[in-house]
Protein backbone atom coordinates (compact mmCIF):
# COMPACT_ATOMS: atom_id res chain seq x y z
CA UNK A 1 0.00 0.00 0.00
CA UNK A 2 2.59 2.41 0.40
CA UNK A 3 3.07 2.22 -3.66
CA UNK A 4 -0.39 4.68 -3.08
CA UNK A 5 1.12 7.23 -0.33
CA UNK A 6 4.49 7.42 -1.93
CA UNK A 7 2.94 8.69 -5.86
CA UNK A 8 0.01 10.21 -4.47
CA UNK A 9 1.51 13.07 -6.60
CA UNK A 10 1.47 11.60 -9.36
CA UNK A 11 -2.36 10.38 -8.54
CA UNK A 12 -3.55 14.15 -7.99
CA UNK A 13 -1.47 14.93 -10.86
CA UNK A 14 -2.98 12.18 -13.03
CA UNK A 15 -6.51 12.80 -11.58
CA UNK A 16 -6.32 16.88 -12.35
CA UNK A 17 -5.63 16.38 -15.93
CA UNK A 18 -8.37 14.10 -16.23
CA UNK A 19 -10.68 16.54 -14.77
CA UNK A 20 -9.31 18.80 -17.11
CA UNK A 21 -10.18 16.45 -20.41
CA UNK A 22 -13.07 15.61 -19.01
CA UNK A 23 -14.37 19.56 -17.86
CA UNK A 24 -13.39 20.38 -21.89
CA UNK A 25 -14.70 17.49 -23.58
CA UNK A 26 -18.43 17.89 -21.73
CA UNK A 27 -18.35 21.70 -22.98
CA UNK A 28 -17.68 20.78 -26.21
CA UNK A 29 -20.39 18.00 -26.65
CA UNK A 30 -22.95 19.76 -25.22
CA UNK A 31 -22.51 22.07 -27.70
CA UNK A 32 -22.08 19.86 -30.47
CA UNK A 33 -25.64 17.76 -28.89
CA UNK A 34 -27.64 20.82 -29.15
CA UNK A 35 -26.41 22.29 -32.74
CA UNK A 36 -27.20 18.23 -33.71
CA UNK A 37 -30.20 17.77 -31.26
CA UNK A 38 -31.60 20.93 -33.28
CA UNK A 39 -30.81 19.97 -36.79
CA UNK A 40 -32.78 16.41 -36.15
CA UNK A 41 -35.46 18.32 -35.05
CA UNK A 42 -36.22 20.91 -37.69
CA UNK A 43 -38.60 21.19 -40.51
CA UNK A 44 -35.63 20.87 -43.12
CA UNK A 45 -35.36 17.12 -44.15
CA UNK A 46 -31.32 17.74 -46.16
CA UNK A 47 -30.55 18.99 -42.09
CA UNK A 48 -32.54 16.02 -40.57
CA UNK A 49 -30.82 13.90 -42.24
CA UNK A 50 -27.47 15.53 -41.42
CA UNK A 51 -28.10 15.09 -37.95
CA UNK A 52 -29.27 11.74 -38.32
CA UNK A 53 -26.57 10.26 -40.00
CA UNK A 54 -23.94 12.15 -37.49
CA UNK A 55 -25.67 10.58 -34.62
CA UNK A 56 -25.71 7.03 -36.08
CA UNK A 57 -22.48 6.97 -37.36
CA UNK A 58 -21.02 8.08 -33.90
CA UNK A 59 -23.00 5.66 -31.49
CA UNK A 60 -22.20 2.76 -33.33
CA UNK A 61 -18.34 3.52 -34.06
CA UNK A 62 -16.60 2.37 -31.15
CA UNK A 63 -14.33 5.36 -28.98
CA UNK A 64 -11.35 3.55 -30.24
CA UNK A 65 -11.96 3.57 -34.10
CA UNK A 66 -13.03 7.62 -33.73
CA UNK A 67 -9.03 8.05 -31.17
CA UNK A 68 -7.49 6.24 -34.21
CA UNK A 69 -9.13 8.33 -36.44
CA UNK A 70 -8.42 11.20 -35.13
CA UNK A 71 -5.14 10.55 -34.10
CA UNK A 72 -4.47 9.12 -38.05
CA UNK A 73 -6.71 11.47 -39.80
CA UNK A 74 -6.37 14.82 -38.41
CA UNK A 75 -2.27 15.22 -39.17
CA UNK A 76 -3.38 13.48 -42.81
CA UNK A 77 -5.79 16.56 -42.74
CA UNK A 78 -2.64 18.64 -42.19
CA UNK A 79 -4.19 20.18 -38.66
CA UNK A 80 -2.52 19.58 -35.36
CA UNK A 81 -6.05 19.95 -33.95
CA UNK A 82 -4.70 23.75 -33.20
CA UNK A 83 -8.35 24.96 -33.80
CA UNK A 84 -8.99 23.97 -30.35
CA UNK A 85 -6.24 26.00 -28.53
CA UNK A 86 -8.39 28.99 -28.26
CA UNK A 87 -6.78 31.82 -27.09
CA UNK A 88 -9.04 32.36 -23.60
CA UNK A 89 -8.82 28.70 -22.39
CA UNK A 90 -5.10 27.56 -22.95
CA UNK A 91 -4.53 29.63 -20.37
CA UNK A 92 -6.82 28.00 -17.80
CA UNK A 93 -5.55 24.21 -19.39
CA UNK A 94 -2.41 24.78 -20.39
CA UNK A 95 -2.37 21.40 -22.66
CA UNK A 96 -4.20 23.17 -25.25
CA UNK A 97 -0.92 25.13 -25.74
CA UNK A 98 1.46 21.90 -25.82
CA UNK A 99 3.47 20.97 -29.40
CA UNK A 100 1.96 17.78 -28.52
CA UNK A 101 -1.00 17.29 -29.87
CA UNK A 102 -2.29 14.33 -27.88
CA UNK A 103 -4.39 16.33 -25.39
CA UNK A 104 -6.33 18.25 -28.22
CA UNK A 105 -7.27 14.79 -30.24
CA UNK A 106 -8.06 13.48 -27.02
CA UNK A 107 -10.41 16.05 -26.12
CA UNK A 108 -11.46 16.60 -30.15
CA UNK A 109 -12.29 12.63 -30.22
CA UNK A 110 -14.33 12.37 -26.89
CA UNK A 111 -16.19 15.63 -27.83
CA UNK A 112 -17.28 14.25 -30.92
CA UNK A 113 -18.03 10.68 -29.97
CA UNK A 114 -20.06 12.02 -26.93
CA UNK A 115 -22.22 14.90 -28.71
CA UNK A 116 -24.11 12.23 -30.26
CA UNK A 117 -25.23 10.72 -27.27
CA UNK A 118 -25.57 14.19 -25.66
CA UNK A 119 -28.19 14.68 -28.74
CA UNK A 120 -30.25 11.94 -28.16
CA UNK A 121 -30.58 12.56 -24.52
CA UNK A 122 -31.54 16.25 -25.68
CA UNK A 123 -33.99 15.12 -27.65
CA UNK A 124 -35.65 12.71 -25.14
CA UNK A 125 -35.93 15.32 -23.39
CA UNK A 126 -37.95 17.37 -26.03
CA UNK A 127 -39.71 14.16 -26.52
CA UNK A 128 -40.72 13.74 -22.51
CA UNK A 129 -42.54 17.10 -22.61
CA UNK A 130 -46.10 16.57 -23.76
CA UNK A 131 -47.57 17.19 -27.48
CA UNK A 132 -49.91 19.30 -26.04
CA UNK A 133 -48.05 21.77 -25.06
CA UNK A 134 -46.58 22.78 -28.27
CA UNK A 135 -49.99 22.05 -29.86
CA UNK A 136 -51.37 24.99 -28.08
CA UNK A 137 -48.15 27.23 -28.93
CA UNK A 138 -49.53 26.25 -32.76
CA UNK A 139 -52.71 27.07 -31.29
CA UNK A 140 -51.63 30.86 -30.50
CA UNK A 141 -49.85 31.65 -33.92
CA UNK A 142 -46.35 31.06 -32.85
CA UNK A 143 -44.27 29.97 -35.50
CA UNK A 144 -41.57 26.94 -34.95
CA UNK A 145 -38.59 29.01 -33.29
CA UNK A 146 -40.59 30.73 -31.26
CA UNK A 147 -42.41 27.47 -29.64
CA UNK A 148 -39.09 25.69 -28.95
CA UNK A 149 -37.60 28.96 -27.50
CA UNK A 150 -40.48 30.14 -25.06
CA UNK A 151 -42.19 26.74 -25.06
CA UNK A 152 -40.82 23.73 -25.49
CA UNK A 153 -37.17 24.07 -24.70
CA UNK A 154 -37.50 25.48 -21.35
CA UNK A 155 -39.77 22.03 -19.83
CA UNK A 156 -37.13 19.98 -21.99
CA UNK A 157 -34.37 21.29 -20.46
CA UNK A 158 -35.52 19.80 -17.12
CA UNK A 159 -36.69 16.04 -18.42
CA UNK A 160 -33.15 15.94 -20.04
CA UNK A 161 -31.08 16.52 -17.26
CA UNK A 162 -30.71 13.21 -16.15
CA UNK A 163 -30.14 11.17 -19.37
CA UNK A 164 -27.67 14.48 -19.93
CA UNK A 165 -25.78 13.48 -16.56
CA UNK A 166 -26.02 9.63 -17.62
CA UNK A 167 -24.22 10.25 -20.61
CA UNK A 168 -21.72 12.56 -18.92
CA UNK A 169 -20.84 9.91 -16.71
CA UNK A 170 -20.01 7.64 -19.32
CA UNK A 171 -17.29 10.19 -21.04
CA UNK A 172 -16.04 10.42 -17.76
CA UNK A 173 -15.39 6.75 -17.69
CA UNK A 174 -14.34 7.02 -21.90
CA UNK A 175 -12.04 9.63 -20.81
CA UNK A 176 -10.05 6.70 -19.62
CA UNK A 177 -9.01 5.74 -22.97
CA UNK A 178 -7.23 8.49 -23.86
CA UNK A 179 -4.06 7.43 -21.49
CA UNK A 180 -3.36 4.83 -24.23
CA UNK A 181 -3.95 7.05 -27.08
CA UNK A 182 -0.41 9.00 -26.16
CA UNK A 183 -2.05 11.72 -23.56
CA UNK A 184 0.66 11.45 -21.24
CA UNK A 185 0.19 11.89 -17.51
CA UNK A 186 -3.27 11.26 -17.86
CA UNK A 187 -4.77 8.82 -15.03
CA UNK A 188 -4.79 5.61 -16.60
CA UNK A 189 -1.69 6.16 -18.25
CA UNK A 190 -0.18 6.58 -14.81
CA UNK A 191 -1.46 3.62 -14.10
CA UNK A 192 -0.02 1.92 -17.05
CA UNK A 193 3.63 3.31 -16.33
CA UNK A 194 3.33 2.77 -12.47
CA UNK A 195 2.71 -1.23 -12.98
CA UNK A 196 4.30 -1.84 -16.38
CA UNK A 197 7.07 0.03 -16.80
CA UNK A 198 7.91 0.47 -12.90
CA UNK A 199 6.42 -2.52 -12.14
CA UNK A 200 5.02 -1.74 -8.72
CA UNK A 201 2.59 -4.03 -7.07
CA UNK A 202 -0.55 -4.30 -8.89
CA UNK A 203 -3.45 -3.64 -6.36
CA UNK A 204 -2.39 -0.61 -4.58
CA UNK A 205 -2.01 1.03 -8.40
CA UNK A 206 -5.41 -0.25 -9.09
CA UNK A 207 -7.23 0.87 -5.82
CA UNK A 208 -5.52 4.26 -6.39
CA UNK A 209 -6.89 4.67 -9.75
CA UNK A 210 -10.19 3.37 -9.17
CA UNK A 211 -10.65 6.12 -6.55
CA UNK A 212 -9.57 8.68 -9.05
CA UNK A 213 -12.25 7.86 -11.34
CA UNK A 214 -14.88 7.19 -8.45
CA UNK A 215 -14.20 10.21 -7.00
CA UNK A 216 -15.21 12.06 -10.64
CA UNK A 217 -18.28 9.38 -11.16
CA UNK A 218 -19.84 8.82 -7.75
CA UNK A 219 -20.74 12.43 -7.15
CA UNK A 220 -22.62 12.88 -10.38
CA UNK A 221 -24.03 9.55 -9.81
CA UNK A 222 -25.46 10.26 -6.47
CA UNK A 223 -26.58 13.63 -7.52
CA UNK A 224 -28.14 12.36 -10.92
CA UNK A 225 -30.17 9.98 -8.21
CA UNK A 226 -31.33 12.73 -6.08
CA UNK A 227 -32.43 14.70 -8.95
CA UNK A 228 -34.23 11.95 -10.49
CA UNK A 229 -36.04 10.92 -7.43
CA UNK A 230 -36.80 14.86 -6.61
CA UNK A 231 -38.61 14.37 -10.55
CA UNK A 232 -40.45 11.23 -9.59
CA UNK A 233 -41.84 12.91 -6.15
CA UNK A 234 -42.77 16.56 -7.87
CA UNK A 235 -44.64 14.11 -10.46
CA UNK B 1 -43.86 14.24 -27.99
CA UNK B 2 -44.68 11.41 -29.67
CA UNK B 3 -44.38 12.87 -33.24
CA UNK B 4 -42.24 16.03 -33.58
CA UNK B 5 -43.98 17.08 -36.51
CA UNK B 6 -46.35 18.63 -34.01
CA UNK B 7 -43.42 21.12 -33.50
CA UNK B 8 -44.52 22.88 -36.62
CA UNK B 9 -47.93 23.28 -38.58
CA UNK B 10 -48.47 21.49 -41.46
CA UNK B 11 -46.92 22.84 -43.88
CA UNK B 12 -48.71 25.29 -46.35
CA UNK B 13 -47.32 26.62 -49.86
CA UNK B 14 -45.30 29.09 -48.65
CA UNK B 15 -43.54 27.11 -45.62
CA UNK B 16 -42.74 24.24 -48.49
CA UNK B 17 -41.34 26.50 -50.97
CA UNK B 18 -38.96 27.99 -47.95
CA UNK B 19 -38.60 24.35 -46.99
CA UNK B 20 -37.52 23.83 -50.77
CA UNK B 21 -35.02 27.07 -50.52
CA UNK B 22 -33.38 26.31 -47.09
CA UNK B 23 -32.87 22.22 -48.36
CA UNK B 24 -31.59 23.66 -51.31
CA UNK B 25 -29.25 26.38 -49.68
CA UNK B 26 -28.32 23.93 -46.79
CA UNK B 27 -27.67 20.89 -49.19
CA UNK B 28 -25.30 23.03 -51.05
CA UNK B 29 -23.36 24.63 -48.32
CA UNK B 30 -23.03 20.66 -46.53
CA UNK B 31 -21.74 20.06 -50.30
CA UNK B 32 -19.07 22.91 -50.59
CA UNK B 33 -18.31 22.33 -46.90
CA UNK B 34 -17.31 18.84 -47.36
CA UNK B 35 -15.18 19.57 -50.62
CA UNK B 36 -13.28 22.12 -48.50
CA UNK B 37 -12.72 20.61 -45.34
CA UNK B 38 -12.67 16.79 -46.10
CA UNK B 39 -11.77 16.47 -49.78
CA UNK B 40 -9.38 19.06 -50.81
CA UNK B 41 -6.98 18.79 -47.83
CA UNK B 42 -7.11 14.86 -48.20
CA UNK B 43 -6.21 15.12 -51.89
CA UNK B 44 -3.71 17.49 -51.32
CA UNK B 45 -1.98 15.55 -48.37
CA UNK B 46 -2.18 12.27 -51.13
CA UNK B 47 -4.85 10.32 -49.25
CA UNK B 48 -6.98 9.25 -51.97
CA UNK B 49 -4.62 7.75 -54.38
CA UNK B 50 -5.36 4.00 -55.24
CA UNK B 51 -2.08 3.11 -53.77
CA UNK B 52 -3.49 3.48 -50.06
CA UNK B 53 -6.97 2.58 -51.36
CA UNK B 54 -6.17 -0.38 -53.52
CA UNK B 55 -5.38 -2.86 -50.58
CA UNK B 56 -8.69 -2.36 -49.48
CA UNK B 57 -11.48 -1.90 -52.43
CA UNK B 58 -9.63 -3.21 -55.06
CA UNK B 59 -9.37 -6.92 -55.48
CA UNK B 60 -6.42 -6.64 -58.18
CA UNK B 61 -4.47 -5.07 -55.25
CA UNK B 62 -1.35 -7.49 -54.40
CA UNK B 63 -2.51 -7.02 -50.91
CA UNK B 64 -6.02 -6.92 -51.18
CA UNK B 65 -6.04 -11.17 -50.42
CA UNK B 66 -3.87 -10.97 -47.66
CA UNK B 67 -5.55 -7.77 -46.21
CA UNK B 68 -8.52 -8.80 -45.87
CA UNK B 69 -7.83 -12.71 -44.54
CA UNK B 70 -6.30 -10.77 -41.41
CA UNK B 71 -9.00 -8.57 -41.15
CA UNK B 72 -11.84 -11.48 -41.51
CA UNK B 73 -9.27 -13.13 -38.63
CA UNK B 74 -9.54 -10.02 -36.77
CA UNK B 75 -13.15 -9.65 -37.00
CA UNK B 76 -13.55 -13.52 -35.75
CA UNK B 77 -11.59 -12.89 -32.89
CA UNK B 78 -13.59 -9.77 -31.59
CA UNK B 79 -17.03 -12.10 -32.62
CA UNK B 80 -15.80 -14.63 -30.27
CA UNK B 81 -14.65 -12.19 -27.60
CA UNK B 82 -18.12 -10.49 -27.59
CA UNK B 83 -19.88 -14.12 -27.81
CA UNK B 84 -17.77 -15.01 -24.76
CA UNK B 85 -18.24 -12.04 -23.10
CA UNK B 86 -21.90 -11.74 -23.32
CA UNK B 87 -22.81 -15.10 -22.79
CA UNK B 88 -20.40 -15.06 -19.35
CA UNK B 89 -22.16 -11.54 -18.70
CA UNK B 90 -25.61 -12.71 -18.59
CA UNK B 91 -24.78 -15.58 -16.05
CA UNK B 92 -22.71 -13.31 -13.68
CA UNK B 93 -25.61 -10.59 -14.16
CA UNK B 94 -28.65 -13.27 -13.43
CA UNK B 95 -26.44 -14.54 -10.65
CA UNK B 96 -26.30 -10.88 -8.95
CA UNK B 97 -30.22 -9.89 -9.65
CA UNK B 98 -31.13 -13.32 -7.89
CA UNK B 99 -28.47 -12.67 -5.11
CA UNK B 100 -29.43 -8.82 -4.29
CA UNK B 101 -33.31 -9.69 -5.13
CA UNK B 102 -33.29 -12.59 -2.40
CA UNK B 103 -31.13 -10.41 -0.10
CA UNK B 104 -33.88 -8.06 -0.19
CA UNK B 105 -36.73 -9.79 0.71
CA UNK B 106 -36.06 -12.83 2.19
CA UNK B 107 -36.93 -12.81 6.59
CA UNK B 108 -36.19 -14.57 8.92
CA UNK B 109 -34.75 -14.13 12.69
CA UNK B 110 -33.05 -11.01 13.33
CA UNK B 111 -29.54 -11.93 13.85
CA UNK B 112 -29.54 -13.41 10.41
CA UNK B 113 -31.30 -10.42 9.42
CA UNK B 114 -28.30 -8.10 10.35
CA UNK B 115 -25.79 -10.47 8.46
CA UNK B 116 -28.05 -10.27 5.66
CA UNK B 117 -28.22 -6.29 5.47
CA UNK B 118 -24.97 -6.62 5.90
CA UNK B 119 -24.18 -8.32 2.84
CA UNK B 120 -26.78 -6.26 0.89
CA UNK B 121 -24.44 -3.38 1.77
CA UNK B 122 -21.44 -4.58 0.61
CA UNK B 123 -22.98 -5.83 -2.75
CA UNK B 124 -24.57 -2.53 -3.30
CA UNK B 125 -21.06 -0.68 -2.62
CA UNK B 126 -19.35 -3.37 -4.82
CA UNK B 127 -21.65 -3.16 -7.65
CA UNK B 128 -21.37 0.99 -7.57
CA UNK B 129 -17.44 0.76 -7.48
CA UNK B 130 -17.51 -1.90 -10.68
CA UNK B 131 -19.90 0.58 -12.13
CA UNK B 132 -18.06 3.44 -11.51
CA UNK B 133 -15.09 2.58 -13.00
CA UNK B 134 -13.68 2.78 -16.31
CA UNK B 135 -14.32 -0.70 -18.62
CA UNK B 136 -10.71 -0.15 -19.97
CA UNK B 137 -8.99 0.19 -16.45
CA UNK B 138 -10.89 -3.08 -15.45
CA UNK B 139 -9.45 -4.80 -18.08
CA UNK B 140 -6.41 -3.65 -18.18
CA UNK B 141 -5.66 -4.25 -14.59
CA UNK B 142 -7.28 -8.22 -15.39
CA UNK B 143 -4.85 -8.52 -17.68
CA UNK B 144 -1.83 -7.26 -15.60
CA UNK B 145 -2.54 -9.18 -12.43
CA UNK B 146 -3.35 -12.32 -14.28
CA UNK B 147 0.29 -11.73 -16.12
CA UNK B 148 1.92 -11.24 -12.33
CA UNK B 149 -0.08 -14.25 -11.34
CA UNK B 150 1.71 -16.63 -14.56
CA UNK B 151 -1.62 -16.86 -15.86
CA UNK B 152 -0.81 -19.11 -19.12
CA UNK B 153 -3.36 -20.18 -22.43
CA UNK B 154 -5.77 -22.69 -21.42
CA UNK B 155 -5.42 -25.81 -24.03
CA UNK B 156 -8.53 -28.10 -24.38
CA UNK B 157 -7.05 -31.43 -25.51
CA UNK B 158 -9.43 -32.44 -27.94
CA UNK B 159 -7.24 -34.09 -29.69
CA UNK B 160 -8.15 -37.20 -27.97
CA UNK B 161 -11.54 -36.88 -30.07
CA UNK B 162 -10.15 -36.49 -33.11
CA UNK B 163 -10.29 -32.47 -33.37
CA UNK B 164 -7.85 -29.99 -33.12
CA UNK B 165 -6.70 -28.79 -29.72
CA UNK B 166 -9.01 -26.08 -28.73
CA UNK B 167 -6.38 -22.65 -27.15
CA UNK B 168 -8.06 -20.00 -25.12
CA UNK B 169 -5.32 -17.45 -25.07
CA UNK B 170 -4.71 -15.73 -22.05
CA UNK B 171 -5.29 -12.53 -23.23
CA UNK B 172 -9.04 -13.42 -24.73
CA UNK B 173 -9.68 -14.87 -21.68
CA UNK B 174 -8.82 -11.71 -19.84
CA UNK B 175 -10.43 -9.55 -21.82
CA UNK B 176 -13.50 -11.82 -21.43
CA UNK B 177 -13.41 -11.41 -17.59
CA UNK B 178 -12.40 -7.26 -17.79
CA UNK B 179 -15.58 -6.90 -19.73
CA UNK B 180 -17.94 -9.63 -18.19
CA UNK B 181 -16.81 -8.22 -14.49
CA UNK B 182 -17.88 -4.74 -15.74
CA UNK B 183 -21.17 -5.90 -18.32
CA UNK B 184 -22.43 -8.43 -15.73
CA UNK B 185 -22.48 -5.75 -12.76
CA UNK B 186 -24.69 -3.23 -15.68
CA UNK B 187 -26.72 -6.40 -16.45
CA UNK B 188 -27.56 -7.22 -12.70
CA UNK B 189 -28.56 -4.03 -12.23
CA UNK B 190 -30.79 -4.05 -15.66
CA UNK B 191 -32.45 -7.53 -14.20
CA UNK B 192 -32.67 -6.58 -10.68
CA UNK B 193 -34.71 -2.94 -11.51
CA UNK B 194 -37.11 -5.05 -13.84
CA UNK B 195 -37.86 -7.34 -11.22
CA UNK B 196 -38.48 -5.03 -8.49
CA UNK B 197 -40.53 -3.04 -11.22
CA UNK B 198 -42.87 -5.83 -11.99
CA UNK B 199 -46.21 -5.18 -10.00
CA UNK B 200 -46.18 -6.37 -6.38
CA UNK B 201 -49.36 -8.54 -7.07
CA UNK B 202 -46.72 -11.08 -8.55
CA UNK B 203 -44.82 -11.53 -5.77
CA UNK B 204 -47.99 -11.84 -3.48
CA UNK B 205 -49.72 -14.15 -5.61
CA UNK B 206 -46.45 -16.44 -5.51
CA UNK B 207 -46.18 -15.80 -2.02
CA UNK B 208 -49.97 -17.11 -1.12
CA UNK B 209 -49.34 -20.04 -3.15
CA UNK B 210 -46.43 -20.66 -1.19
CA UNK B 211 -43.19 -20.71 -3.28
CA UNK B 212 -39.94 -19.31 -1.32
CA UNK B 213 -38.36 -16.61 -2.24
CA UNK B 214 -35.94 -18.34 -4.18
CA UNK B 215 -38.31 -20.30 -6.23
CA UNK B 216 -40.42 -16.75 -6.57
CA UNK B 217 -37.60 -15.29 -8.40
CA UNK B 218 -36.68 -18.28 -10.50
CA UNK B 219 -40.17 -19.50 -11.40
CA UNK B 220 -42.48 -15.61 -11.73
CA UNK B 221 -40.06 -13.08 -11.51
CA UNK B 222 -37.13 -13.84 -13.56
CA UNK B 223 -38.83 -14.79 -17.25
CA UNK B 224 -40.73 -11.77 -16.70
CA UNK B 225 -37.60 -9.22 -16.11
CA UNK B 226 -35.76 -10.91 -18.75
CA UNK B 227 -38.69 -10.48 -21.43
CA UNK B 228 -39.61 -7.06 -20.67
CA UNK B 229 -35.80 -6.08 -20.30
CA UNK B 230 -34.57 -7.92 -23.64
CA UNK B 231 -34.36 -4.22 -25.40
CA UNK B 232 -31.82 -2.92 -22.84
CA UNK B 233 -30.10 -6.20 -22.57
CA UNK B 234 -29.70 -6.15 -26.22
CA UNK B 235 -28.40 -2.81 -26.08
CA UNK B 236 -25.81 -4.17 -23.83
CA UNK B 237 -25.13 -6.70 -26.73
CA UNK B 238 -23.65 -3.30 -28.26
CA UNK B 239 -21.95 -1.92 -25.67
CA UNK B 240 -20.22 -5.30 -25.06
CA UNK B 241 -19.33 -5.21 -28.80
CA UNK B 242 -17.78 -2.10 -28.50
CA UNK B 243 -15.42 -2.86 -25.73
CA UNK B 244 -14.06 -5.20 -27.44
CA UNK B 245 -12.48 -2.91 -29.49
CA UNK B 246 -10.72 -2.27 -25.79
CA UNK B 247 -8.87 -5.10 -26.44
CA UNK B 248 -6.46 -3.66 -28.80
CA UNK B 249 -4.35 -2.48 -25.54
CA UNK B 250 -3.81 -5.94 -23.70
CA UNK B 251 -2.70 -6.61 -27.38
CA UNK B 252 -5.20 -9.15 -27.89
CA UNK B 253 -5.87 -9.53 -31.48
CA UNK B 254 -8.96 -8.13 -32.53
CA UNK B 255 -10.03 -6.51 -35.82
CA UNK B 256 -8.78 -3.29 -34.59
CA UNK B 257 -5.14 -4.16 -33.43
CA UNK B 258 -4.87 -6.43 -36.92
CA UNK B 259 -5.99 -2.85 -38.49
CA UNK B 260 -3.22 -1.05 -36.63
CA UNK B 261 -0.48 -3.78 -37.77
CA UNK B 262 -1.31 -3.41 -41.34
CA UNK B 263 -1.42 0.09 -40.99
CA UNK B 264 2.19 0.35 -39.69
CA UNK B 265 2.72 -2.23 -43.20
CA UNK B 266 0.51 -0.57 -45.59
CA UNK B 267 1.07 3.03 -44.27
CA UNK B 268 -2.92 3.60 -45.29
CA UNK B 269 -3.87 4.90 -41.32
CA UNK B 270 -7.47 6.93 -42.51
CA UNK B 271 -8.60 4.28 -45.24
CA UNK B 272 -7.97 1.41 -42.87
CA UNK B 273 -9.84 3.11 -39.85
CA UNK B 274 -12.91 4.03 -42.01
CA UNK B 275 -13.38 0.64 -43.11
CA UNK B 276 -13.06 -1.09 -40.17
CA UNK B 277 -15.17 1.67 -38.67
CA UNK B 278 -18.09 0.68 -40.80
CA UNK B 279 -17.67 -2.51 -40.34
CA UNK B 280 -18.42 -1.85 -36.57
CA UNK B 281 -21.11 0.97 -37.67
CA UNK B 282 -23.09 -1.82 -39.31
CA UNK B 283 -22.76 -4.81 -37.15
CA UNK B 284 -24.34 -2.28 -34.33
CA UNK B 285 -26.77 -0.62 -36.29
CA UNK B 286 -28.21 -4.03 -37.10
CA UNK B 287 -27.88 -5.01 -33.63
CA UNK B 288 -29.69 -1.43 -32.60
CA UNK B 289 -32.45 -2.46 -35.34
CA UNK B 290 -33.10 -5.38 -33.66
CA UNK B 291 -33.41 -4.05 -29.90
CA UNK B 292 -35.69 -1.37 -31.50
CA UNK B 293 -37.93 -4.13 -33.28
CA UNK B 294 -38.14 -6.35 -30.15
CA UNK B 295 -39.22 -3.02 -27.76
CA UNK B 296 -41.68 -2.34 -31.01
CA UNK B 297 -43.28 -5.73 -30.45
CA UNK B 298 -43.29 -5.86 -26.98
CA UNK B 299 -45.22 -2.66 -26.83
CA UNK B 300 -47.57 -4.23 -29.38
CA UNK B 301 -48.36 -7.47 -27.40
CA UNK B 302 -48.49 -5.83 -23.67
CA UNK B 303 -51.41 -7.28 -22.13
CA UNK B 304 -51.57 -5.02 -18.96
CA UNK B 305 -52.25 -1.06 -19.45
CA UNK B 306 -49.44 0.92 -19.94
CA UNK B 307 -47.61 1.94 -16.30
CA UNK B 308 -48.37 6.08 -15.94
CA UNK B 309 -44.51 6.48 -15.51
CA UNK B 310 -42.99 4.45 -17.81
CA UNK B 311 -40.00 4.49 -15.86
CA UNK B 312 -40.82 1.25 -13.54
CA UNK B 313 -40.27 -0.82 -16.82
CA UNK B 314 -37.38 0.39 -17.97
CA UNK B 315 -33.75 0.49 -16.20
CA UNK B 316 -33.21 3.72 -13.62
CA UNK B 317 -31.88 6.68 -15.29
CA UNK B 318 -28.56 6.28 -13.36
CA UNK B 319 -28.30 3.05 -15.21
CA UNK B 320 -28.60 5.12 -18.51
CA UNK B 321 -24.95 5.55 -18.46
CA UNK B 322 -24.19 2.35 -18.94
CA UNK B 323 -26.93 1.03 -21.21
CA UNK B 324 -28.42 2.97 -24.17
CA UNK B 325 -32.16 2.34 -23.90
CA UNK B 326 -33.15 6.03 -22.53
CA UNK B 327 -31.62 7.33 -26.26
CA UNK B 328 -33.19 4.04 -27.91
CA UNK B 329 -36.71 4.85 -26.63
CA UNK B 330 -36.13 8.47 -27.83
CA UNK B 331 -35.66 7.25 -30.96
CA UNK B 332 -38.58 5.17 -31.31
CA UNK B 333 -40.33 8.55 -31.24
CA UNK B 334 -39.56 9.76 -34.55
Amino acid sequence: MSVLFDNIDLFAKGFWLTLQVCILSAIGAVIIGTVVAVLRISPIPPLRWLGTAYVTVFRNAPLTVVFFLAAFGLPALGSNAEFLNIPGLNLLFSRLDYDLPYFRFAVFALMIYTGAFVCEALRSGVNAVPPGQAEAARAIGLTFSQNLRHVVLPQAWRAAIVPLGSVIIAMIKNSAIAGFFGLAGDLSQTGYDLVVARGEAVLPVFVGISLGFLLLTMPLGLLLDRFERQAVRAR
Amino acid sequence: MSNQAVLYDAPGPKARRLTLIVSIVAAVVAVVGAYFFIYRPLKENGQLSMELWGPLIDPGNENFDQLWQRLGQGFKATIIAAVLAIICSLLFGTALAILRVQLRSVRTVPGVQLLISVLNLITRICVEVLRGIPVVITIFFVWVGLNQLGAKDIVIPLSDIGLADLTISYLLYSLVIGLTIYNGVVIGEILRSGMEGLPRGQREAADAIGLSTFQTIRLVLLPQAYRIMLPALISQLVVVLKDTSLGFIITYEEILRVAGQTVQVLGNGIQTYVVVGAIYIAANYTLSKIAEYTQRRMARGRKTPRQPGGGAQLPPASLGADTELPALVAKLDD
